[in-house]
């Protein structure tokens, strides 16, 4: 990348020290937030186990049945929500900082609904039932619908994208392949039935397999990401300043678009449709950051995770024997905490 | 907010008493257009049937009687009717909407009409379905779109009174819209896999959107609406186009702000509740027929007559085509809508961009 825009005009060297300590105290309190999330969603769950069992289990496993629970179920399912809930946060932070509106979500792309569409075509057509099986389709669903919607942003201009043509293309593109879904499940029970709980997203049952299998897209991904704050930053001062600055536009728009496309498509392939995380939490992140997306992103990554395995937990707990879904407990933990948010100050505008 | 090209706005201006309008030539000329194409649609669908007719005979049978006069006016014209005016509706509100928050990807479901009027039948579907006992078939015709209607005015009050912070900002109504329709929809995902298959089946054809058994009762509510609302929104369309601007210039343009915002608010979300109550959130209309609208009418923010038309015409031909396509099956017309409209959508987004090149 070329020249990163820095936020430093005319401050003295006092006050770039403060606000860099001010943002890694913020940093390392999501960080600690990160880390006490993870200890939960390994110690608690549907079944109690004793704090010193789950000890038993991480540090010196003999195979008794609560070392299976910790072993088998309940670390590859905390795993799987840390890489989700990372992916979610900075892909959605990217999708809004790329078409700078707020109602943006990573699903925008295409991606969310073009995964739903792989993995229902891959049940009618092919018989597929292995959730093996899924996530390679859904993958590929997902990389195809992005393509395709970046393609037709591109289209009969020379230009990268505009903002607004992204956004509505992704949402032109994304309700086509929902309603042809739609006219699939609806003729077919079965697919009716895989696509509901597909749909609802959860990250129980995913074995460890599943997250060794999407590590590398997000891992990817991510890098993507990093590479890209600097650029985004220039693009929002609006993309003739950007090109005065040096930036290549279009290579920014594209690696954001890579990025978004394999953090969002691994992780929808992986838990399903989680709609809410990358809607809410660049929200959550803004006032923060401030608009510096090379702390936005991360900020959003830690929130993402440390909300996704928190409402996790709280899903596990409260329907005893059962589980909720992530998903919903999500929206009904998530939505009141954001709104309140939303009230109390004024948002950070795009 | 839009990649149409900014135009002189030109034309004769029309006014009565302190309402004025400016009356472009081409808005007026899609307008009728649009107009003539809604006519012929409902024509055509209107001879599908067990028994076929051709146009004339349709139009015989409504001016004149005759054998078929009972099948097309009890049946298939409070049909076509319905499809017509909801979709004009549920265009209308979403013009609103989107000037309001002034961004293209805003729709009713912003505002918690659409969502809360889902959730609520979906949870009437599923909680009363063959687990609980069943509900009477009067009892559910009779109930969905009461329940449909009233959820969503309870969603859109509930967006509306936590956006509410010593007056209204159309940003942060926008967000707080994003959070309520967020827990609506996610709660209705969920509800979808508690019950079992075949009610989802039912609860997932009411969330499309369909026509199927829409009668006389279908269509009087959302004309009632129409008749009164669009007036009221066109009188409103001087204050809309100055919202657009930042609340300090329209105050200086005159507008007074939070009230000329909370009667359109109210005006979109009154005609996306009975749209909906009538015939469910027909998918994607809201969203697309205002984009639509804009880019054929050559203006820079949606054009309400004009998007009105729109959802009507893309509704109407959406159920046509899914009576016709895969006949004897018939699809949700929500299905239809998006198939039909998403294309047509990129089609304009990429002609604006080469004319916005050349």
């Amino acid at each position: 990348m070329s020249t990163a825009v820095t936020t430093r005009t005319s401050f003295s060297g006092r006050a770039v020290r403060a606000v860099r300590r001010h943002r890694l105290l913020v940093l390392s309190g999501l960080l600690a937030a990160l880390v006490v999330t993870v200890a939960l969603s390994i110690a608690i769950g549907a079944k109690s186990v004793p704090p010193a069992e789950v000890w038993h289990a991480l540090t010196t496993p003999t195979g008794t049945e609560n070392d299976i629970i910790v072993r088998s179920l309940r670390i590859p399912r905390t795993a799987i929500g840390v890489l989700a809930g990372v992916a979610l946060g900075v892909a959605g932070a990217l999708m809004q900082g790329h078409t700078r509106n707020p109602l943006a979500d990573p699903g925008l792309l295409g991606v969310t609904q073009g995964a739903g569409f792989a993995m229902v075509l891959s049940i009618m057509v092919l018989g597929v039932t292995s959730l093996y099986g899924y996530i390679w389709f859904g993958m590929a669903g997902a990389l195809l619908a992005s393509a395709g919607v970046f393609a037709l942003g591109m289209a009969g201009g020379r230009s990268s994208p505009t903002p607004v043509t992204l956004a509505l293309a992704g949402t032109a593109v994304s309700a086509f392949l929902y309603a042809l879904t739609s006219a699939m499940i609806l003729m077919d029970e079965q697919a009716m039935d895989v696509f509901r709980f597909w749909q609802s997203g959860s990250i129980a049952t995913r074995g460890a397999d599943v997250a060794w299998q999407v590590l590398p897209f997000i891992a990817a991904g991510l890098l993507l990401a990093l590479i890209n704050a600097p650029g985004l930053n220039a693009l929002s001062l609006g993309e003739d300043v950007a090109r005065a600055l040096g930036q290549n536009v279009t290579l920014t728009r594209v690696t954001g678009i890579a990025a978004i496309t394999l953090l969002s498509g691994a992780s929808v392939a992986a838990c399903g449709a989680l709609s809410f995380l990358g809607l809410i939490v660049p929200h959550l992140a803004r006032p923060l950051s401030g608009p510096d997306h090379r702390w936005l992103l991360p900020y959003s990554g830690l929130i993402g995770a440390a909300a996704l395995l928190l409402t996790d937990v709280i899903g596990r707990v409260v329907a005893r024997p059962g589980e909720l879904e992530v998903g919903v407990v999500l929206a009904l933990v998530g939505a009141p905490f954001f709104i309140t948010l939303v009230r109390r100050r004024k948002p950070v505008r795009l | 907010m839009t990649s149409s090209p900014e135009r002189l706005v030109y034309g004769r201006s029309l006014r009565i008493g302190p309402a004025s309008w400016l009356l472009r030539l081409r808005s007026a000329v899609v307008a009728l257009i649009l107009l003539a194409s809604v006519v012929l649609l409902m024509a055509l669908t209107m001879r599908i049937g067990d028994i076929p007719m051709s146009v004339p005979e349709v139009f015989q049978a409504i001016t004149g009687g005759g054998s078929n006069h009972f099948v097309v006016m009890e049946l298939r014209l409070p049909r076509a009717l319905t499809g017509a005016l909801v979709g004009a509706a549920l265009a209308l509100a979403g013009a609103i909407t989107q000037a309001i928050a002034r961004n293209p990807l805003a729709s009713p479901d912003i505002l918690g009409v659409t969502t809360g009027a889902s959730v609520t039948v979906v949870a009437i579907t599923v909680m009363a379905g063959s687990t609980g006992g069943g509900v009477s078939g009067a009892l559910a015709g009779v109930g969905v779109p009461l329940a449909a209607l009233l959820g969503g005015l309870i969603g859109a009050l509930t967006v509306y009174l936590l956006a509410w912070r010593r007056g209204m900002d159309g940003y942060r109504l926008v967000l707080v819209g994003i959070g309520v329709s967020a827990v609506c929809t996610n709660v209705k995902y969920w509800l979808l896999t508690v019950g079992d298959v075949t009610d989802t089946g039912k609860a997932m054809v009411w969330i499309t959107g369909s026509l199927n058994g829409r009668g006389w009762e279908h269509v009087v509510p959302v004309t009632l609406a129409l008749a009164v609302l669009i007036p009221l929104t066109l009188l409103g369309t001087r204050s809309l186009g100055a919202l657009r601007f930042g609340d300090d210039t329209v105050t200086g343009l005159g507008v007074r702000m939070n009230l000329a915002r909370g009667l359109m608010i109210l005006a979109a979300v009154l005609l996306a509740a009975t749209a909906t109550a009538s015939a469910g959130p027909i998918a994607f209309v809201a969203l697309a027929a205002p984009q639509i609208a804009l880019r054929l009418a050559g203006v820079a923010q949606p054009p309400l007559v004009v998007s009105a038309l729109v959802g009507a015409t893309l509704t109407t031909a959406a159920d046509l085509v899914s009576r016709t396509l895969f006949s004897p099956v018939e699809l949700p017309v929500g299905v239809v809508t998006a198939v039909l409209g998403a294309p047509y959508l990129i089609y304009l987004l990429i002609r604006v961009r080469r004319e916005a090149r050349s």
